[in-house]
């Protein structure tokens, strides 16, 4: 079990195991990404309400669920970071987090573009508007002090303690700024309960999520092995990367 | 150096008890802001200027001011209280204190908060002290005023708290201050909410017993888990230093 | 506080205070030493010896439990320190670069808070210590109005009420005048035959009978004389 965990650990172990699959998680984001989209924008049925602009839901909800979810994995390998030290963590939380920060940004620009025809403003004091900017004020922190401090390890752990600090914070910030502004939609998309939208338009929204959760996952592959091959650059392995091209 | 008084080479397995180095902690910060009293202005007149700023910048009628007035209050006594973080740990760990109080033979997390309930007691509490002033000025009601202090009584512990937190992750970098702000702000907003929002349930004329208990839970809740948080962002923030 | 293995308090010891085991420390991706390994006995003065950026201070830090951007073992008393933080802590007086002592305080009042967390000492006590280190007359002047050196004297009047076994002294020469550094030579030796250890960094021409000289090299190697 230790060994195993030993081997997930090593920056040089994920390097050569992830550029196997990484190809797959594309090819598979991909194919979900678009056929979801695709299904949404063109072939599901028209809201009665909202008529087509409804439509962005089938990019507003996957960038939305996907930003605060890739918080909950920060948060999940900052504690490993803590904990067991691993470096992978630390590679998987730096390079992360520019990624939730963009999707955050996204969710927020979809959802004022969603806002103006249906609200009749771009910007809207919503509950859940609202706590997305939180989360993207969150991100913005954690990404300027890891930023801040020159030492990778120290940032590390200091970024790991901030985004713990922030993971209990976020039910806390949701709780009160839906106190604080209830005049907002129930949640478009809640795994527990039966969805109340007809199977023609969760289906391909499921698709969606699932889709930009693969292609998330190559992204954070991507990006953890620039991490690693620059963390790593004095090392054999990664010297004889870089003159032979394979690990 | 003569070493008569020194005793000789053993180990020893006790050590003062973790309140009273507490209180050697809380005494001794409390004695070195009491040096330097000019420091202990600062907060202060920045809330009353912040304030100020409202009724030229918006609006100085009755009807504005009452409404937010309350809101006025709360966001001028968080940003003096961030401002006034960035000194938490800085003087000591320039001066090499901090250090020697990390190597105290004692739970770290109770030490910082000693230094933590210092700092309350130095910028929070007459923070809370000079709010009536303002109140009165700002045309809160009576009732307003007085639920607002309370709301200030429990909130502002935790700023100091949970800004502990952004001190210690942000010490010894360049820029701190700024980015002390960028970290800690976003996790006041719970309390700002509850602390604005028990005000004007209150002038509505609601019963605010429940919203003060749920404050007085993010008290208990910040007072469990923001030192222990403080202590491990300290020892990283040394350990790179 | 319980010893994972006790260990005879009160007598002298000739069992080794503080052991490290192939210690390797990295900074800024430059690998400051590798595989470090000694013990420090009670009774000893040890030098550690360098060039600048050689990892002098960092060690003294990684020893002290301030820095722990490490990677091996480090033993006190036989048993890994990591169980026995504040065991460890009770017997190891640190002393760095930065005095650790506050300008806006008095001499009185800043011995007074540096021992309020580890044992009681009587006022008498910490004033002959000041008046030990040539600080008498001075015990109620606020640090800021005192010179660099006496305020480093201030910093050593801890040692004067010491009863630590071990001393981590990072730089304590700078800024003491040559009586002060007579006298302090005088009391590390003197410490070390009271069954202390002391661990020393110093660009001072530090010698005294049987000192022990820990060599870091730029390359990381180390050496034991």
């Amino acid at each position: 079990m230790w060994q195993f965990f030993h081997k997930l650990g090593s920056p040089k172990w994920f390097f050569g195991i992830s550029t196997r699959f990484m190809p797959w998680l594309l090819a598979g984001g991909l194919l979900l990404l678009m056929s979801g989209v695709i299904w949404g924008l063109a072939f599901a049925p028209k809201d009665y309400l909202q008529g087509n602009s409804y439509r962005i839901i089938f990019i507003h909800v996957p960038t939305a669920f996907m930003a605060q979810s890739v918080y909950i994995m920060m948060a999940s390998a900052a504690l490993v970071t803590l904990v067991w030290r691993m470096k992978l963590a630390d590679v998987f939380v730096k390079a992360v987090a520019p990624v939730g920060l963009i999707l955050t940004f996204l969710a927020l620009f979809t959802g004022a573009v969603w806002g103006k025809p249906t609200w009749g403003t771009w910007w809207i004091w919503d509950a859940r508007l609202t706590s997305m900017l939180i989360l993207l004020f969150l991100y913005g922190g954690v990404i300027a002090l890891d930023r801040a401090i020159n030492d990778e390890k120290s940032a590390a752990r200091a970024v790991a303690v901030l985004v713990l600090v922030g993971v209990v914070n976020i039910p806390i910030i949701k709780y009160s700024v839906e106190w604080w502004n209830t005049l907002h939609q129930p949640a478009t998309f809640k795994l527990t309960e039966k969805p109340s939208m007809p199977a023609e338009m969760w289906v391909p929204l499921l698709l969606s999520v699932l889709g930009l959760y693969l292609i998330f996952g190559w992204l954070a592959c991507v990006r953890m092995q620039t991490e690693i091959l620059s963390r790593e650059q004095r090392t054999r392995w990664v010297k004889e990367f870089v003159t032979k091209g394979r690990v | 150096m003569n070493a008569e008084a020194r005793p000789a080479a053993r180990l020893a397995s006790t050590s003062v008890g973790a309140l009273a180095a507490m209180k050697g902690v809380f005494a001794r910060d409390m004695r070195v802001a009491f040096r330097q009293r000019q420091d202990l202005l600062n907060p202060l007149l920045f809330f009353v200027m912040v304030v100020t700023l409202f009724p030229l910048g918006v609006s100085p009628e009755v009807s504005f001011l009452s409404e937010a007035g309350a809101g006025i209050l709360w966001v001028a006594a968080l940003l003096s209280v961030l401002l006034s973080l960035d000194h938490l740990f800085r003087h000591d760990f320039d001066d090499g204190t901090l250090e020697q109080l990390v190597l105290q033979p004692q739970p770290l997390f109770l030490l910082i908060l000693a230094k933590t309930l210092a700092h309350w007691v130095l910028t929070g509490l007459p923070l809370v002290m000079l709010t009536p002033v303002l109140g009165v000025m700002v045309h809160l009601d009576g009732n307003s005023i007085a639920v607002l202090c309370l709301t200030l009584l429990i909130g502002t512990p935790v700023l100091s708290l949970i800004g502990a937190i952004g001190a210690a992750l942000t010490l010894g970098l360049r820029s701190a201050g700024v980015l002390l702000s960028l970290l800690i702000i976003p996790l006041y907003i719970p309390v700002l909410i509850f602390g604005t929002g028990t005000v004007a349930a209150a002038a509505e004329g609601a019963s605010v017993g429940a919203y003060l208990a749920l404050m007085g839970a993010f008290l208990m809740l910040a007072l469990t888990l923001a030192p222990f948080a403080a202590a491990a962002a300290l020892r990283i923030s040394l350990s790179n230093g | 506080m319980h010893y994972a293995h006790r260990p005879d308090y009160g007598a002298l010891m000739s069992e080794p205070l503080l052991q490290a085991v192939n210690l390797q420390c990295e900074r800024d991706k430059r690998i400051l030493f590798r595989e470090l390994s000694f013990s420090i006995l009670p009774g000893t003065v040890t030098r550690v010896e360098g060039p600048n950026g050689s990892g002098k201070t960092t060690l003294l830090r990684i020893l002290a439990g301030l820095n722990d951007a490490w990677t091996g073992g480090l033993n006190w008393c036989g048993a890994s320190i990591a169980g026995q933080r504040e065991a460890f802590l009770r017997n190891m007086l640190y002393l760095g670069h930065r005095p650790g002592i506050k300008p806006l305080l008095t001499p009185m009042e800043n011995l007074r808070a540096l021992m309020a967390g580890r044992r009681p000492v009587s006022d008498a006590a910490l004033g002959q210590a000041l008046e030990g280190t040539g600080l008498r007359g001075f015990e109620n002047i606020p640090c800021r109005n005192l010179s660099a050196g006496q305020q480093r004297r201030v910093a050593l009047a801890r040692l004067l009420v010491a009863d630590e076994p071990l001393w981590l002294l990072d730089e304590v020469f700078t800024a003491i005048d040559a009586d002060g550094v007579k006298a302090l030579e005088a009391l590390l030796q003197q410490r070390a035959a009271e069954g202390g250890a002391v661990l020393v960094t110093t660009h001072h021409d530090l010698a005294l009978p049987g000192m022990r000289r820990l060599i870091l090299g730029a390359g990381g190697s180390f050496d034991e004389r």
